[in-house]
C-alpha cells in the first residue's frame, strides 16, 4: 500500500483536463473563422474521456486506482452556419460564407468546469504530499 | 516474546486503511468528468477476533460502488463536492492515526533510551 499510484492517477486526470483546455482554446481561437465551403470550415474539437480500466496493473487494481485517459479527440460535424455575406472575400459564387457555429459561452463554461476539475486534482496532490511528509517524520519526536 | 506489531496496536492497520481510502477517493476525483465512471468507496468493519486467548481487532474492508444523490445524464456518479469533503475528512483521520502511532513510537523510543 503506497501513495505512488495516486500521483499517477491525479497526474493522468490533470493531463486529460489540460488536453480539454487545449481543445477549448482552439475552439475559442477559431470561433470567428469562416470558409467558402462547409467542408473547409473549422470544426469544434471535443475530447472523449474514458477510465483506463484495461491498462491497470494488478497492484493498481488492488488499490482501486483508476487513471483517466483521453480515448479520442473528435470533430463535431454539422454545426456550420451559412450566412449571406456577398462582400466577404471568402464568399462563394452565390455570396455565402460558412461560419463555425461555435457557441463561445458554451466554451467558456466548459473552460471553467475544466479548470475546477484541474484544481480539485491539485488539491488532492497537495493533501497527499502533506500526508506523505508527515509519515516521513514519524520517527522525529 | 514481544512483537513490534503488538506494541504499535491497531494504528498501522488504520493507517493502511486510510491510505487505501485516499487512493479510492483520489480516483473518484480524477474521474469527475469521465462518462459512465461509477464512484467507489471503501467500507469499514471492525472485527474482534479472539485467537489463543489474545483478543485483537482487525479491520475488514470492502470496495463498493457509491449510490449517488442525483443521477447524471452521462452515467457518471461522482459528486465532486461530497468527494472533496470525504477526502478532507479522510486526510484528517489519516493525520489522527499518524499522531496516535507517533505517540506509540515516542513511548517506545523513551523506553529504549531509558529516560
Amino acid at each position: 500500500m503506497s501513495f505512488t499510484g495516486i500521483y499517477e492517477t491525479s497526474g493522468s486526470a490533470m493531463t486529460a483536463q489540460t488536453i480539454r483546455l487545449n481543445t477549448i482554446s482552439s475552439n475559442l481561437a477559431n470561433a470567428d473563422s469562416v470558409a467558402s465551403n462547409p467542408n473547409d470550415v473549422y470544426k469544434p474539437l471535443k475530447p472523449v474521456f474514458s477510465a483506463a480500466f484495461n491498462s491497470l496493473s494488478a497492484a493498481q487494481k488492488d488499490q482501486g486506482l483508476v487513471p483517466v485517459k483521453i480515448a479520442d479527440v473528435v470533430e463535431l460535424n454539422g454545426l456550420a452556419q451559412t450566412r449571406y455575406e456577398p462582400n466577404n472575400p471568402l464568399a462563394n459564387d452565390q455570396g455565402y460564407v460558412f461560419h463555425t457555429g461555435i457557441n463561445v459561452v458554451n466554451e467558456m463554461a466548459d473552460m471553467m468546469s475544466s479548470t475546477r476539475s484541474f484544481e480539485a486534482n491539485v488539491e488532492v496532490l497537495s493533501n497527499v504530499k502533506a500526508m506523505q511528509q508527515s509519515l516521513m517524520r514519524i520517527w522525529e519526536i | 516474546m514481544i512483537s513490534l506489531d503488538d506494541a504499535l496496536g491497531i494504528h498501522p492497520t488504520m493507517l493502511q486503511f486510510r491510505t487505501e481510502r485516499t487512493s479510492v477517493l483520489a480516483s473518484n476525483i480524477a474521474n469527475v468528468d469521465t462518462p459512465n465512471y461509477k464512484a467507489k468507496d471503501v467500507t469499514f468493519n471492525a472485527v474482534m477476533s479472539e485467537i489463543g486467548g489474545i483478543s485483537s481487532t482487525q479491520i475488514q474492508t470492502d470496495t463498493l460502488y457509491r449510490i449517488p444523490v442525483q443521477r447524471s445524464r452521462d452515467g457518471n456518479t461522482v459528486e465532486l463536492q461530497s468527494e472533496q469533503a470525504r477526502f478532507a475528512q479522510n486526510s484528517m483521520e489519516y493525520h489522527q492515526s499518524l499522531q496516535f502511532l507517533k505517540s506509540k513510537v515516542s513511548g517506545l523510543k523513551r523506553a529504549i533510551e531509558g529516560q
